[in-house]
């Protein structure tokens, strides 16, 4: 009897450290080369800044202007994080109730697709309007449409596809509705789900972000896509690189940080987390 | 003698229109060892499902001569939980009842021992090779300590050296055990090394053609599989399977087996 170890040669980590440092390696040198020429096309073609800053001028405007732009990406963020959160949980409520009952799941599931194409530049106003005494739940509302339905049929999915020999199994041993959705149904989605809240994530930050440039707040409190919005209009492009810098920045760590999750969660079991030898 | 499960006149049709079972009669004595062998679409299966409550049948009864009926069941595939190390998958039965943590532990450790798996405990079913993987879920089966365990086609998808090993362990197993045993197979050198009762099933509609006793002594070894014995009853229940299919050359049947195909 042999249990399918995984091999730990030398071999096999010297594969493994060349290919991450090509994974990091080559994406910066390609990210550098495109810098450097978009530097030297500014410079040579003296374009003023207003139509195309170069990214060393980006870096210092980030770099003085990074309190203001910080403090406003902080509340992009907390909008994007309150609005995912609830994603996730009403997203996965949801779902286990679609698949309590055939009729729930058939007269429900159309109205979410409904919200999910109806677009959300459209509606913000609506919203912005209805929540007016409160523009920090009105940005969560439309940043929380746009993010709950990838989760909503990702987890509906999951918990459909359940292994029918493990239904039958715990139909043999009597288990409840409960045992089955927290033993059996629940693990099986997990996947689904977490494959859903990755896509959710970054559509979370793209929703607050619309739904900013909609409201348009101003203020104390205005998020990153208010000063975007606001250094457009008053010209200064260079500010307005760096903060839609910020942005992306903001949705590559909301896309890691929720990879990672998933990596940790799965690990152990999923296919998608597991490493692979041949 | 009261058998332990009789089955009278059970007959089940799918919602599209196929006969599953017409008028299947049959009587299961306790602790007897049966292994019902049939082409697929014989309704072997949906008689595994009926008994084990998974399925109904459309008219019929099953009698029950077992007091305080333990049923355990052994899927075709392992049927095991991935997200769960062997230990947890084990478990499984007693969570769902409830039994005490403390006494499940005991219990879980007895089970994969007894199927050789100790100091995989903590392992996760990706990690384990086919047989061990069934192996698990006899382990799964055992920790209830069922008295009737439906087995259907468990060693199918293995290899045959595999398939021999384990069917030595569950013999091994039974006579220690005694419990009342229905077994599905499409393999006749399987049901007949198994068993004490080979049923021969027919399609179309699924029904019982043939009950052969195998009168061999326990424990069986590998002399047995090499004796002259095995090889009449092999041949019996082969000829039993070729007459109910004669339309179709009995290679249908044994082109699915990995074993030597006996003279006939």
């Amino acid at each position: 009897m042999t249990i399918l170890r995984r091999r730990k040669s030398s071999q096999v980590s010297n594969d493994t450290t060349q290919r991450v440092s090509i994974d990091i390696v080559a994406p910066i040198i390609v990210g550098i080369l495109v810098l450097v020429a978009w530097e030297v096309f500014v410079r040579m073609t003296n374009l003023p800044p207003y139509l195309l800053p170069g990214p060393l001028l980006v870096l210092q405007t980030l770099i003085t202007d990074w309190n203001e732009l910080f403090a406003s990406l902080l509340v992009t963020f907390q909008i994007t994080v309150v609005a995912f959160v609830a994603a996730a949980v009403s997203g996965l409520l949801i779902s286990i109730l679609f698949t309590q009952s055939k009729w729930i799941e058939k007269s429900l599931f159309p109205y979410a697709v409904i919200l999910q194409t109806t677009p959300i530049v459209a509606i913000a106003p609506l919203i912005i309007i209805w929540l007016k005494n409160n523009t920090f739940a009105a940005l969560v509302v439309c940043a929380w449409i746009v993010a709950f339905f990838p989760i909503v049929s990702n987890t509906t999915l999951g918990l459909n596809s359940v292994d029918r020999n493990l239904v039958n199994l715990f139909q043999l041993y009597k288990a409840s509705r409960w045992q089955t959705l927290v033993h059996l149904r629940l693990p099986s989605a997990m996947p689904y789900f977490l494959g859903g809240l990755r896509i959710s994530g970054g559509l979370a930050l793209i929703g607050a972000v619309v739904a900013e440039f909609v409201a348009g707040t101003g203020g104390a409190r205005s998020g990153i896509a208010y000063r975007i919005l606001i250094s457009s209009y008053n010209l200064q492009i260079p500010r307005m690189f760096a903060a839609l810098l910020l942005t992306t920045g903001l949705g590559v760590v909301i896309f890691v940080g929720l990879t990672v999750l998933s990596d940790w969660i799965l690990g152990k079991w999923h296919e998608s987390a597991v490493k692979h030898e041949n | 003698m009261i058998p332990a499960i009789e089955l009278n006149h059970v007959s089940k049709v799918y919602s599209n229109g196929t006969v599953a079972l017409h008028n299947m009669n049959l009587a299961i004595q306790d602790a007897e060892f049966v292994s019902l062998v049939g082409p697929s679409g014989c309704g072997k299966s949906t008689v595994l499902r009926i008994i084990a409550g998974l399925g109904q049948m459309n008219s019929g009864s099953i009698d029950w001569g077992v007091c305080d009926r333990k049923l355990a069941f052994v899927f075709q595939e392992a049927a095991l939980m991935p997200w769960a190390t062997v230990q947890d998958n084990v478990h499984l039965p007693l969570k769902l009842a409830g039994t005490s943590k403390k006494y499940a532990d005991v219990l879980v450790q007895q089970a994969i021992q007894r199927v050789g798996l100790s100091g995989f405990e903590r392992s996760y079913p990706r990690e384990l090779s086919g047989g061990m993987k069934m192996r698990v879920s006899i382990a799964r089966a055992l920790v209830t300590k069922p008295n009737v365990l439906l087995m259907d086609e468990p060693f199918g998808a293995l290899d045959e050296i595999t398939r021999s090993k384990l069917n030595r362990d569950v013999l091994d197993l039974w006579s220690q055990h005694r419990w009342t045993v229905v077994f599905v197979t499409h393999n006749i050198y399987e049901a007949v090394y198994l068993s004490n009762r080979v049923i021969v099933m027919a399609a179309r509609p699924g029904r019982v053609v043939a009950d052969i006793a195998i009168d061999a002594p326990y424990p069986r070894n590998e002399e047995f599989r090499t004796s002259l014995l095995y090889n009449e009853y092999c041949r019996e229940v082969s000829q039993c399977l070729m007459a109910t299919m004669n339309e179709q050359p009995l290679l249908h049947i044994v082109g699915n087996d990995y074993s030597p195909s006996p003279q006939i």
